[in-house]
């Protein structure tokens, strides 16, 4: 293991009745860097991520931020940890009950303990950050378009400025120009923060603008991991299926033929 | 064999399921005495629970003790027992009727809606999203839940007595004839101390059984729209037939003199 390694993976094996999901993932995630991984529906990329996020629990291995293994944290240990995690879902689980600005204050009141009043006030300043106005903080999730829903969701996984961000298919569902938008503002965002992120994604054109980094996980396992650039020559006829979207390759898709 | 097998499984299945759900009332409870407290949380629930369910629970108490003095005249005129009304009214009212169907009026008004909105919350994801802004579920949304129902059911369930009573009351002054003075006196000589403790403590039961059952159906749905559709359901039949067999064995063995 590097030394440097913000987020460690050794071993990750998950589960679900007789389905393997997991199986033994090892990967590593520097300080500072994005990576983005990548595989098809149901490979278990959003598991993967909400083991680390502690909500779901491994069956085997070790996930390490800095060095310490959270898996088997206690409760009080693992809220610390939770301040330093941001996260963006991939349908934004924006809370209903509550107003935009709420929303993306919840995490500053809640976790932060700060006023309403210096909350509000930061709330609002991310969400111009994402390029939202301040009267949209006053309306309701439900009276925003996708779009819009996407950017308060961001504004509130960097409102409280965190160490690690985790994007869950940042940009599905949204047309191609919001979800150009939503890259450049996940870029800016995670640089201003110098944050170190994972990103799940099957849009290659995510991969492109984001990524330092790329992983693909494949059967449970982690089959292919290297920098951005070398995505499109990496030797592997896996990732090259996936990223040209070929329906003929060695990933085989489990669809009745008439 | 197979018969035997199946029944099996369904034994061990509804096992399950009952371990289930004594582990999330009992996560719930020992969430209750931890800070933090989210009182607001707590108050809007209280209303939500409480003062807006006050009309459907006023106006089935009113009609039940209204058809309860008609019915109870009719039965005690055959023996010449038509003193007996108002005795027997206001201790059906406040042992039985009052608790019992105050708290299924509640348990179909509420324990749907928790199960909805929390069965919401986790197919979207909100209750991940939570947890991810380090907030305990349980503490945000459970137990403010909880507590509001418990709090508030015995409120509740004093003015449908109160109500109840007075549906009978009106009948009995107004249609059967009786004298308004000896009604109300029989009514307070018959009515006990312990007979209005046992309705505050079946609904104080009531209350949690509300709440555990709409928020354990709902915190655990899954399945996106359909689940959501099950959960709700789940939680009014289970809330329904618990609070009619805790109420039976309240009423046996705590109150049954």
């Amino acid at each position: 293991m590097s030394q440097h390694a913000k987020i460690c993976l050794e071993g990750l094996q998950k589960g679900f009745g007789s389905k393997i999901v997991l199986d033994g993932i090892d990967l590593e995630v520097m300080a500072g860097e994005s990576l983005v991984v990548i595989g098809g529906s149901g490979s278990g990329k959003s598991v993967m991520i909400k083991c680390i996020l502690g909500l779901l629990k491994p069956e085997a291995g070790r996930i390490l931020v800095d060095g310490e293994d959270i898996v088997n944290s206690t409760p009080g240990k693992r809220k610390r940890m939770l301040r330093r995690f941001g996260m963006l879902f991939q349908g934004s689980a924006l809370f209903d009950s509550l107003k935009v600005w709420e929303n993306v204050a919840f995490g500053l009141i809640q976790g932060q303990h700060l006023g309403r009043l210096e909350a509000k006030k930061i709330a609002l300043e991310k969400l111009a950050r994402v390029g939202l106005p301040a009267d949209v903080g006053e309306l309701s999730p439900a009276e925003l378009s996708g779009g819009m829903q996407k950017r308060v969701g961001l504004a509130r996984a960097i409102a409280a400025e965190p160490e690690i961000i985790f994007f869950d298919e940042p940009t599905t569902g949204l047309d191609p120009i919001m979800a150009d938008v939503i890259n450049d503002l996940i870029v800016e965002c995670v640089r201003d923060l110098g944050a170190t992120t994972i990103t799940i994604t099957h849009d290659m054109s995510s991969v492109r603008k984001i990524a330092d980094k790329a992983a693909m996980l494949y059967n449970g396992k982690i089959i292919w991991h290297g920098p951005r650039d070398e995505i499109d020559h990496s030797g592997n006829e896996y990732v090259d299926q996936f990223i040209h979207g070929r329906a003929e390759g060695p990933i085989r898709m489990d669809v009745l033929k008439p | 064999m197979n018969f035997l097998a199946t029944i099996g499984r369904v034994f061990v299945a509804a096992l399950a399921d009952i371990g289930d759900v004594v582990r999330f009332a009992g996560r719930t409870l020992s969430h209750l005495v931890l800070p933090p407290f989210y009182f607001g949380l707590m108050w809007r629930q209280m209303l939500h629970i409480g003062y807006f369910s006050l009309p459907v629970v006023g106006l089935t108490a009113i009609f039940t003790g209204a058809a309860l003095a008609q019915q109870i005249f009719v039965g005690s005129e055959r023996f010449n027992a038509e003193g007996t009304v108002a005795g027997i009214v206001v201790i059906a009212i406040v042992r039985e009727l009052g608790p019992v169907l105050g708290g299924l009026m509640v348990a179909g008004r509420v324990s749907s809606a928790m199960a909805a909105e929390l069965g919401t919350m986790r197919v979207t994801e909100q209750i991940d999203a939570l947890t991810t802004l380090s907030t305990d579920p349980y503490k945000y949304l459970v137990v403010p839940r909880l507590v509001a129902a418990v709090l508030t059911l015995p409120i509740l369930v004093i003015v449908a007595n109160i109500i109840g009573v007075f549906g009978g009351f009106l009948i009995g002054t107004q249609k059967l004839g009786f004298n308004v003075a000896n009604y109300l006196q029989i009514t307070v000589d018959f009515l006990e101390a312990s007979d209005i403790t046992s309705s505050l403590v079946k609904a104080a039961m009531f209350g949690f059984i509300i709440a555990i059952m709409g928020s354990y159906h709902g915190y655990n749905s899954s399945g996106g729209a359909q689940g959501v559709g099950r959960a709700t359901t789940n939680a009014v039949v289970s809330a329904f037939i618990l609070i009619l067999l805790s109420n039976l064995i309240i009423t046996v063995n705590v109150f049954g003199t």
